[in-house]
């Protein structure tokens, strides 16, 4: 509804504004760090922007300085290398979105179209596992994958979200419910099985539902710390948040190497925010989706 | 819930053999990685299981153990201090954006720049602000040095810990859980704002006799599934504080965590697993009653 000016408006801009401030300056800080000389961080003035900006911390995190070269500017002289971790933690975010999504949808549209004996009842005990803090099935979940031989390899790391969880398969579910019906009928009269409604009907109609769920496993598979932190700490397989958090400790307690933690910390937000450039969209529509039902 | 109809031929197929390779994957999955692992842990948490030793039975000497342990109750005293923290900033913020967005704005940037905290790991977030909290070098303190408060050890001081962990993770989720409630606010329909505005309701006046009350559904819902995420917390505080200084950060999910993969005593965790997932039923059943209460007021 538009309305003329008013001071309540120019109040309620003036705190939005504050808002998106508040939300985007530390990013900022973040990034004017990693561009700062690690020997200038006593010294530097506190501007926007550094006195001598320098994109020496990117390359070192990356991988590609010498150890002489990182130490110099200001690394512990331990190893890192986030490309790696970077390209880790986009399989482990594509394995676990593709799989699961794909997983979910046929179970989902099997809860909601077959009929089977024993439907709802299963549905019930999948959907009960939402009730349960994760970490109580985390603890065996380490002992097998370890039992397994599955410690430090991707499979293991994947293994637990791979094939489902109880909140795609309800999301999901509940999206079938609420398509019509005709079309799945008319081509069941012609011929079809349920795979071929499945694969030709309802997968087709559920595009937006699908991307819905799939980013939001992304976003949550990108975020994951403490599971992959127990199975996959070996330098190899490390994802970025647990390289980010290896890389803290590696630097010394007292001066921690602010500048290169940073342009790592950096690093684990690109991706994200190619995300939001080109899906911003999807993404905020995502929440309408969840915030409405 | 499904309607039959009894005149389809085509609808009175039982659907079995299909079905069942529908749900392979999942139940697979499911079997595997949440039944197995259920009937695990309660065994586990009965035993003095701690990875290197084969399980024994000792009862309930887990459970006993729990309620004489200080660190357990320390660490549910102070989870329930950060949910109260962060709950209560994170739900007022996001519903007074949510509110403004509402009636404001619908832009896309906006609610995408409001996300973009949200998008980033927690681990991501606690080093950011660890670095922008730092005694010595931190933005803030430099911040606060320039108006003449000495440098604040917002992590390290035992007091401020948990209240500047609880903002950290206010910040990376306020946007989040305002967008939730501006959707919610979305299927209010306009013309109720029409008709107060012409009954003469200022801002305020709506936002108390329309908004809220409509938006109480969702809200609840939010309040659920938010409340819960919060007794979860672990990855800020495995970041920045470890649980330091003295305990005053060792929340529940750290406290679980260190006794499994620290000192091994995986019964023990696997116990003290269970009496988080009974507390965390009982608050949901407790919420669940509270969301159709309010549901009733909708109509």
């Amino acid at each position: 509804m538009r309305r003329r000016f008013s001071p309540g408006r120019v109040l309620g801009w003036t705190v939005l504004t504050v808002v998106v401030v508040g939300s985007v300056f530390p990013f900022w800080w973040m990034v004017r760090t990693a561009i700062t000389p690690a020997a200038d961080m006593y010294t530097d003035s506190s501007a926007l922007l550094p006195d001598n900006p320098t994109l020496v911390n990117f390359a070192r995190v990356l991988g590609l300085t010498s150890e002489a070269e990182a130490r110099a500017a200001g690394g512990s002289g331990a190893h890192v290398d986030f490309a790696r971790y970077l390209v880790n933690s986009v399989v482990y975010c594509a394995l676990i979105a593709g799989f699961q999504t794909l997983f979910c949808a046929m179970a989902g549209y099997a809860f909601a179209r077959l009929r089977f004996p024993g439907r709802d009842l299963v549905f019930g005990i999948l959907i009960s596992a939402l009730m349960v803090p994760p970490i109580f099935t985390l603890l065996p979940n380490f002992v097998f994958v370890k039992e397994l031989g599955l410690i430090n390899t991707m499979a293991g790391m994947v293994a637990p979200s791979l094939l489902m969880t109880p909140f795609a398969v309800f999301f999901l579910r509940q999206f079938f419910l609420s398509l019509p019906r005709d079309v799945e009928e008319a081509a069941i009269l012609d011929g079809n099985g349920p795979w071929g409604v499945f694969w030709r009907i309802a997968l087709p109609m559920s595009r937006g539902p699908l991307i819905t769920i799939g980013l939001t496993t992304i976003v949550w598979a990108w975020k994951d710390y403490l599971w992959p932190l127990l199975v996959g700490r070996a330098e190899e397989n490390r994802l970025v948040t647990v390289a980010l958090g290896v890389f803290l400790q590696q630097s010394p307690n007292t001066q921690p190497d602010w500048t290169g933690l940073m342009a790592a910390s950096t690093l684990s937000v690109v991706p994200v925010l190619v995300l939001l450039v080109f899906m911003g969209r999807r993404l905020v529509q995502s929440l309408n989706f969840t915030g409405s039902k | 819930m499904t309607s039959s109809t009894p005149h389809h031929p085509a609808r009175r197929r039982d659907d079995r053999r299909a079905a069942w390779w529908f749900l392979v994957p999942v139940l697979a999955g499911f079997g595997v990685f949440y039944g197995y692992p259920a009937v695990r842990g309660l065994w586990y948490s009965v035993t003095d299981y701690t990875m290197l030793n084969t399980p024994s039975f000792v009862g309930a000497e887990n459970y006993s153990a729990l309620m004489r342990d200080g660190d357990f109750w320390n660490a549910l005293k102070v989870t329930a201090w950060y949910v109260l923290l962060n709950i209560g900033s994170q739900t007022l913020l996001a519903l007074a954006i949510a509110a403004l967005m509402h009636r404001l704005t619908r832009s896309v940037v906006l609610r995408a720049t409001l996300l973009l905290p949200w998008l980033v790991p927690n681990v991501t977030v606690g080093l950011l602000w660890m670095w922008l909290l730092d005694t010595n070098l931190g933005f803030l303190n430099h911040l606060l040095g320039t108006v003449g408060i000495g440098p604040v050890g917002f992590l390290s001081d035992a007091s401020l810990a948990m209240p500047s962990i609880a903002a950290i993770n206010t910040w990376s989720y306020t946007g989040y859980t305002a967008l939730l409630l501006y959707a919610g606010m979305l299927q209010i329909p306009q013309y109720l704002y029409e008709s107060a505005a012409i009954d003469g309701a200022g801002e305020w006046r709506m936002f108390r006799r329309v908004t809220l009350p409509l938006l109480r559904p969702v809200l609840a819902l939010v309040l659920v599934v938010s409340l819960i995420g919060s007794f979860q917390i672990f990855d800020t505080i495995a970041v920045t504080t470890k649980g330091d200084p003295v305990g005053a950060t060792r929340a529940i999910y750290f406290f679980i965590y260190e006794e499994a993969f620290r000192f091994f005593h995986l019964g023990y965790a696997a116990a003290a697993a269970i009496c988080l997932a009974l507390i965390l039923g009982v608050l949901t059943a407790v919420q669940m009653r509270l969301l159709r209460a309010s549901r009733s007021d909708l109509a």
